[in-house]
């Protein structure tokens, strides 16, 4: 008697704590569908060619679009993973070659620690290296500043994904008489690259998103400009101003802007998806 | 396990083994008072035996007796997993700590267990690896290396009409013979064998002894394995090892008919290990 008692106790604590995991996961995804529905209802309306291919108009005109903000955000991409590439997957070789080593664990950390830093910070230092010696702001100081967000996203890629090729392929090329260096950058790398440059990918959906560090480097633009020494603008900062802007117009191109970086980044993370179920799955 | 110090067989063994050689043919590697360490873990314990040219030599003994560590001392691999050694090895009576690592391996080839073809590269690039990556670039060259390598492993007629597809669509067996062509491209001297087909089926089991009958035409060859059958038909001398030392060292017919140390007798005839 006592048993069967027990055990509806027992059945009854187990459907009350599965319930509580189900309604979490439920309210964990309701704000990304108000967020997209929300998004996609204010926004769609402003979505149109010209959107994605003129220029802003004046102050309180209607229309006009958002070019030199799709055409900023690609070059601040390109700076950014001209710094943020290179020294990224050089530094994540490093690790992986000398993963034992005091030297490398403290690199390491300090590249979780980077990786932890508010962008807003990232965005004060790009500043005062860039901005402040320059005297204007510009797409550079920009660019370098997502380039410091990219970094410790790409390292940690890099070392991720090397440390996935069994030690076995390593092992057969040094027995080659292959040298270490040759070795890492011809038979390990090229083994890794594709979930490196998944990581890569996602590391571009990160920065593509940030506002913080471009309103002290980039600035923005109202212009079309590709000049890398001059301000310029960029999808975040197109959203921060308009959305700020007393015109209903322009509230409404914010919001066909963000739809546009939000059906961005969620293309690039089914790419993701895509890439990475082959090889992993 | 560890426990070498325990055992006290070295004694007889030790008049055994130094004074075999194969007669008139000459010694490639001389392994003298090898000890082998995993930080402070000792694996080999006062190894000596010398390996001579066209000859080919198994190591066998029980799971964890030191057969791949010194195999792996003999070309150098056992500091890739930060082992230390002491003692002296030497290749062509040079000791090999006093050359380059890369270039010592160029001279003494690895085969693993598990084969391990590159996993970007064609079943072509794979057999050029060594030869491009340290720098030789001559398309007709490295072809004509490749195709000579291919036939010496019996892989080329299975794999001429396919050498730009990867290597690591290729069975199990064919995979183990595309990276012994790989290790013969670089043209290697000794060529040390880790298990080579322990992980293959019976026929490309067979293939890969012919090829070792083969391979002693030209090569100093030492392979480690567990199949009593295969090192008795493969192999001109056989090392016996136990908990890091080396037990007996003797012409394999003699190990396996009239072995001198009651525990070789015990493992040949399969009553342990
Ligand atoms: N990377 C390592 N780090 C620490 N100890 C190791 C390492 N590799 C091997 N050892 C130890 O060294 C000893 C010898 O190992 P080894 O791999 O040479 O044995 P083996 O004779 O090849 O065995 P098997 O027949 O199972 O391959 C074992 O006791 C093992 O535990
Ligand atoms: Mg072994």
């Amino acid at each position: 008697m006592n048993n069967l008692m027990h055990y509806k106790w027992r059945k009854t604590k187990n459907i009350i704590m599965a319930s509580l995991c189900f309604i979490s996961a439920i309210v964990a995804i309701v704000p990304l569908f108000i967020i997209l529905f929300y998004t996609i209802s204010q926004g769609i309306s402003s979505i149109n060619w010209a959107f994605f291919t003129q220029m802003p108009k004046p102050a309180g005109e209607t229309g006009g679009g958002m070019a030199n903000a799709l055409a900023g955000t690609g070059i601040l991409i390109l700076i950014a993973s001209c710094f943020g590439l290179p020294i990224g997957i050089f530094s994540g070789l490093y690790l992986s070659e000398n993963e034992g080593s005091i030297y490398a664990k403290s690199i390491k950390f300090l590249v979780e620690v980077l990786n932890g830093v508010p962008s807003i910070v990232i965005g004060v230092f790009a500043y005062v290296v860039f901005v402040i010696p320059m005297k204007h702001f510009s797409a550079i100081a920009g660019g370098f500043a997502l380039g410091i967000l990219m970094m410790p996203l790409i390292t940690g890629t890099t070392l991720e994904m090397i440390s996935l090729i069994p030690h076995s392929y390593r092992e057969a090329a040094l027995g080659l008489g292959i040298p270490r260096w040759k070795t890492t950058l011809f038979v390990i790398f090229p083994a890794a690259l594709k979930g490196i440059l998944t990581g890569i990918l996602l590391s571009i959906a990160r920065v593509a998103g940030e506002t913080a560090p471009l309103l002290f480097t980039a600035l923005g633009n109202r212009f079309w400009s590709t000049q890398l020494d001059q301000p310029i603008a960029s999808l975040t900062v197109f959203i921060y101003d308009y959305s700020k802007a007393p015109f209903d117009d322009w509230n409404r191109q914010a919001w066909a802007a963000a739809l546009v970086l939000i059906v961005l980044i969620m293309i690039i993370n089914i790419i993701f998806r895509f890439v990475t179920r082959e090889k992993y799955a | 396990m560890h426990n070498v110090e325990l055992l006290n067989i070295t004694e007889t063994a030790d008049s055994n083994i130094s004074n075999k050689k194969a007669e008139n043919k000459k010694e490639k590697i001389k392994v003298d008072k090898l000890n082998a360490f995993f930080g402070n873990v000792k694996a080999l314990n006062n190894i000596s035996l010398s390996f001579s040219e066209n000859t080919v030599t198994a190591i066998i003994g029980p799971s964890g007796c030191g057969k791949s560590t010194l195999l792996r001392c003999i070309n150098r691999m056992h500091e890739e997993v930060s082992g230390t050694y002491e003692g002296i090895i030497s290749l062509d009576d040079e000791n090999i700590k006093d050359n380059d690592p890369v270039w010592l391996r160029r001279k003494i080839g690895m085969i693993f267990q598990k084969p391990n073809p590159f996993p970007t590269m064609s079943i072509m690039d794979n057999v050029t690896a060594g030869l491009r990556l340290n720098g030789i670039r001559n398309r007709s060259k490295l072809k004509e290396i490749a195709e000579q390598s291919l036939r010496q492993a019996f892989l080329w007629d299975e794999v001429k009409d396919i050498l730009k597809q990867p290597g690591i669509a290729l069975s199990g067996g064919q995979q183990q013979r595309l990276c012994i062509a790989r290790t013969l491209a670089v043209s290697p001297e000794v060529i040390l064998m880790d298990e080579p087909a322990s992980a293959l089926d019976p026929l490309s089991t067979n293939k890969i002894e012919e090829l070792i009958f083969e391979l002693k035409k030209s090569y100093t060859v030492i392979i480690v394995t567990h199949n009593m059958q295969q090192a008795a038909r493969v192999s001109d001398y056989t090392a016996f090892m136990y908990l890091g030392e080396l037990v007996e060292y003797n012409k394999t017919a003699n190990i396996f008919t009239n072995p001198s140390n009651k525990r070789t007798e015990e493992y040949v005839t399969g009553r342990f290990g």
